[in-house]
């Protein structure tokens, strides 16, 4: 069992779609969404949040600064 | 655990860097742009030196960059960069100066302003984005573009006869006796990002203790002036740029 657990949020009007984090996500959470934003893009999102070990890897990554990560341990 | 509970500041381990504001950037999607500026905007804040930066935009895609940091900026002619770098420096000693170029401007029409800067070691630090094509202007062919490498001007790849070899920038410079730090980086992989943001760190700071010039080349990508997806342009990078300019220090004094 993953002893963290984690949370991204991504600024989805910020997001170009790029598919970089979806690329570095070592647990397959994120995705991109089939919606796009105001401006066209495909954003990125959780698409398999229980994944998410928190581990910062897709906001290292994104060029456009556009990801905030949680984590938590877990007990 | 429910996501709203993990979703609080308490337990926040990344987010956007303060020294970043909230201007959209103008870059590609996938550009290796924005993240060489998130590493500098982390790095001033924790050098906590946003108030004393003063930083040298370049003519090109990162001709915007003063929009999005928000440090003082001045914008030099094409190529100029350092030579207007070493005027601030000279002028404000106590402030941390680095300009931002890439290689259309550091590597072709301000290969001279670049070289006698470093040569005369002017303590400031200079941050080279290296992605072998004249992005802004459309893809052109530039002095670093790799063998057989096609380009808008190159449309059969780059041959010797007519445009000769690479310009391997770096390791010109590091030769002259006024540099102190050249490294080469990229920012394709977390791993290669953190090393990347510990060059820089270690570049601004030995502009601070007037060392003389750092260079920190970052190979980069141009997804859409290589006409290739984000992920297949880092692909690519690793691919063909590195054999032709290979990762880690080549001065360290």
């Amino acid at each position: 069992m993953a002893k963290f657990k984690g949370a991204v949020v991504v600024d989805i009007e910020h997001c170009k779609g790029c598919d970089l984090c979806v690329v570095a996500c070592p647990t397959t959470v994120l995705a991109l969404s089939l919606e796009a934003n105001a401006k066209g893009y495909n954003f990125s999102h959780m698409a398999n949040q229980e994944e998410c070990i928190g581990c910062a890897a897709c906001a290292n990554v994104c060029p456009d600064a556009c990801i905030t990560v949680y984590k938590v341990k877990l007990a | 655990m429910n996501i709203s509970e993990i979703i609080n500041p308490a337990n926040l381990v990344y987010e956007k860097p303060n020294v970043m504001n909230d201007t959209p950037m103008h870059y590609c999607p996938g550009c290796s742009h924005g993240v060489v500026h998130k590493l500098i905007g982390e790095i001033i804040g924790d050098m906590n030196m946003q108030d004393k930066t003063i930083a040298i935009a370049p003519v090109g895609c990162a001709v915007f960059a003063y929009q999005y940091l928000d440090i003082d900026w001045q914008q030099a002619a094409h190529g100029r960069a350092p030579a207007l770098a070493t005027a601030v420096k000279r002028l404000l000693p106590d402030r941390l100066v680095f300009t931002y170029q890439g290689d259309g401007d550091l590597a072709a029409i301000g290969t001279a302003e670049t070289i006698h800067a470093c040569n005369r070691g002017e303590n400031i630090a200079i941050i080279f984005i290296n992605n072998g094509i004249y992005g802004m202007t459309g893809g052109q062919m530039a002095p670093t573009t790799l063998l057989g490498m096609k380009s808008s001007t190159s449309p059969n790849g780059r041959e010797v006869p007519t445009a000769g070899h690479p310009l391997n920038m770096t390791n010109l410079l590091a030769q002259l006796k006024g540099v102190c730090y050249v490294t080469r980086q990229a920012v394709h992989t977390v791993a290669a990002v953190k090393k990347t943001k510990k060059a820089i760190q270690k570049a601004f700071e030995n502009s601070m203790q007037n060392k003389g010039t750092s260079i920190v080349e970052v190979v980069s990508t141009c997804s859409s002036g290589w006409k290739m997806t984000p992920a297949d342009s880092n692909d690519w990078m690793v691919e063909n740029m590195f054999p032709e300019f290979p990762m880690g220090d080549l001065k360290n004094e």
